[in-house]
């Protein structure tokens, strides 16, 4: 490997690394500080991008359309979507064993599998990316790089300090964390416990959402989307530290960077390089690298 | 009174004689062990509609024997194949087994139809275990060999003058298999693969791939992806800029019920496959009319497969007149057959692989447009088989 293709791989690593910790933002918010285990996290990425691909056409016919108003759409319909679930289902679970929630958030993939089968079928879909962002930048000799994807890296930063400056510098963030400690006595302060956790839940759909409708126009759209970035998720989540914005964000360029250079320099082993990664730093750190409380 | 009375018993006795005088020849039962749900379930319906049309054609009767259907969904799930296989052999109790679309799951099912002696066809799965080392007098295949594409693909590349190629797949058994048939092919007329790359299936991040594509400037790229991951890297290879100067070639699963979604970065690739858009013989036609009237969609690969798999079916039952217990006739009858595919008519080779033209196709908008035959009458080597 030359010094070019070496630097041209970094940007790779770097760039894979912030689109994880994107798709596992929202996880870090539910399982991370509310301490849900939510197998569902998958199911809530591929809605996402569904949504990129069946909301465009009607947001086309009645606002004129533009990605950016889909993509508001669908963070709206998904904070809606988070708050009713936590309402019907995810609030009996809190004082619950993590198996129950385990075993119904695994029904609720099924669940939402066989609706989105129903509704918008089996086929593989495409999702183009807006026309502002469509262009490439050359780099290299024969090689050009998607001006989208520095796009997705952008937002991602700016998901990644919202939320580390939310949690750890805002009072709301205060609150937050102090019910995941101790739920009991921050309801006996004063606080409402349960509208501060619907809010925090459906915050969390939303950006697994978000993380789909954004990951949509380059990772295409087709059924079982989910699972593969599930496992991946939980990896950056543990590999992090749980309940640690700063950790997560850590972990997810960290299995960015063993992924690529893994399929580059060791491609027989590339499918469990990212799980010995894991492995070693659970040995090393058993809480992860960024412990919290 | 009494009129009604006799008319009601006439009326009962004739109900009760009609399912007897039928009774001469008993259903015969045909397990469809095929995907109806997860990445595969697309698949497993056009194979399913594809099956039944022919049946339907035939007015629901093979040799006589009317045809009665027990379903089971496999999932793609290898760990569930045996216990799925044993739900249509033991609870519903079939004569024939049909299925499936994934590799891994075909394989188990072959394994236990090899033990138990069912005749079974493979519409789709194209490990070449199932008609290699794994090959029996009962297993018979209606698709392809993964091998076959890609020894087709190694003759259309070496002949377009390109001398390094680099491929690029998933590691497991269809993207191995199909490289070893395109590097078969394509060594042998002088060229030189100079770079093997894979991922992990069903990985789709291939960007640190390109780089290394981009790093080893090959003549031409040779890819096997299907599904999900074929439209995410034609998608990537175009974004990357390397559509403009490196040419891609791939097995036609790459852009096979994807076009769709892989737009205009899919125009003008070149694939191979038994199948291709605007064959334009009276055969194709006829079944291209047909499946669209019947199920308001038009065919594609995997219909055809299906529709042949019951082709096949028919040609056994016919030789033996509907009786089963003759497995020796029945086999004999298929191996012997020219079946008269929409594809083009095929045999079987020794091993019960399809011996048939491999199509070279452009994407042309929405279609994998007929440029020519890639490989005349091409025959899996059936390696590792002893029949």
């Amino acid at each position: 490997m030359d010094f070019a293709t070496f630097l041209v791989q970094c940007l790779n690593a770097l760039q894979y690394g912030l689109l994880l910790f994107l798709v596992a933002s929202g996880l870090t918010l539910i399982f991370g500080i509310m301490g849900v285990i939510n197998l569902a996290h998958g199911s809530f990425y591929m809605i996402g991008a569904y949504m990129a691909y069946a909301l465009a056409p009607i947001i086309g016919a009645t606002f004129g359309g533009g990605f950016f108003a889909t993509l508001l759409a669908g963070v709206a319909l998904s904070v809606l979507l988070g708050y009713v679930l936590e309402w019907a289902f995810f609030s009996f679970l809190y004082d619950r064993e993590h198996l129950q929630q385990v075993l119904m958030t695994y029904g609720l993939i099924l669940v939402f599998e066989e609706l989105r089968s129903l509704l918008v079928g089996d086929e593989v879909h495409g999702v183009s990316a807006p026309e502002l962002l469509s262009g490439t930048l050359p780099l290299g000799g024969l090689m050009t790089y998607p001006v989208y994807r520095l796009f997705i890296s952008g937002v991602c930063l700016a998901v990644a300090g919202a939320m580390y400056l939310v949690l750890t510098r805002t009072r709301l963030g205060m609150m937050i964390r102090a019910g995941s400690t101790n739920r009991e006595m921050v309801q006996s302060l004063g606080i409402d416990v349960k509208f501060l956790y619907r809010v925090v839940f459906a915050a969390g759909v939303a950006l697994a959402v978000l993380a789909g409708m954004i990951a949509a126009p380059v990772s295409s759209v087709y059924p079982g989307m989910g699972n593969t970035v599930l496992i991946l998720c939980f990896v950056v989540v543990v590999i992090g530290g749980i309940g640690s914005v700063r950790g997560a964000l850590l972990a997810a360029l960290l299995v960015g960077a063993v992924d690529t250079f893994g399929k580059v320099l060791l491609p027989q082993a590339a499918g469990v390089l990212v799980y010995v990664l894991m492995a070693l730093i659970l040995l090393w750190k058993p809480e992860g690298l960024c412990k919290v409380g | 009174m009494n009129i009604i009375r006799i008319a009601l018993a006439a009326a009962a006795v004739t109900l009760l004689a009609a399912p007897a005088g039928a009774q001469t020849a008993p259903k015969l039962k045909v397990g469809l062990m095929l995907p109806s749900s997860g990445t595969y379930a697309a698949l497993g319906a056009a194979i399913e509609n594809g099956f039944k049309l022919y049946v339907d054609e035939q007015g629901g009767k093979l040799a006589g024997r009317e045809i009665e259907f027990a379903q089971v969904d496999d999932e793609s799930d290898p760990a569930k194949a045996i216990d799925n296989v044993n739900k249509l052999l033991k609870r519903d109790n079939v004569d024939v087994l049909i299925g499936t679309v994934h590799s891994g799951v075909a394989m188990a099912m072959a394994k236990v139809a090899k033990e138990t002696g069912t005749p079974m066809i493979v519409p789709n799965a194209g490990a070449g275990a199932v008609t290699g080392s794994m090959c029996a007098p009962n297993i018979f295949r209606s698709s392809f060999s993964n091998w076959q594409p890609g020894y087709a693909m190694g003759e259309v590349v070496a002949a377009k003058g390109h001398k390094s190629v680099v491929t690029i797949t998933w590691k497991y058994a269809a993207g191995d298999e199909s490289v070893q048939g395109f590097k078969e092919a394509f060594e042998k007329a002088g060229g030189k693969v100079v770079k093997e790359l894979n991922l992990p299936f069903p990985n789709v991040e291939f960007q640190a791939l390109l780089t290394e594509i981009a790093a080893a400037k090959p003549d031409a790229v040779y890819t096997f992806f299907a599904g999900g991951g074929a439209v995410k890297f034609v998608k990537d290879y175009s974004a990357a800029g390397l559509k403009k100067s490196i040419p891609l070639y791939g097995a036609g699963f790459l852009t096979d019920g994807t076009l769709e979604a892989q737009g205009s970065d899919a125009e003008g690739l070149l694939t191979t496959l038994h199948y291709a858009d605007g064959l334009g013989t009276a055969r194709d036609n006829a079944f291209r009319q047909a499946y669209a009237k019947a199920y308001k969609m038009p065919p594609d690969v995997y219909a055809v497969q299906g529709y042949d798999a019951a082709q096949m079916l028919a040609v056994g039952l016919v030789a033996v007149k509907g009786d089963l217990t003759k497995k020796a006739e029945f086999s004999a009858a298929i191996e012997k057959a020219r079946i008269d595919s929409p594809r083009g008519a095929f045999t079987l080779s020794r091993s019960h692989n399809p011996v048939q033209d491999f199509y070279l196709r452009q994407v042309v908008g929405k279609e994998n447009k007929l440029v020519g035959v890639a490989s005349k009458a091409l025959a899996d080597p059936g390696r590792g088989c002893s029949l």
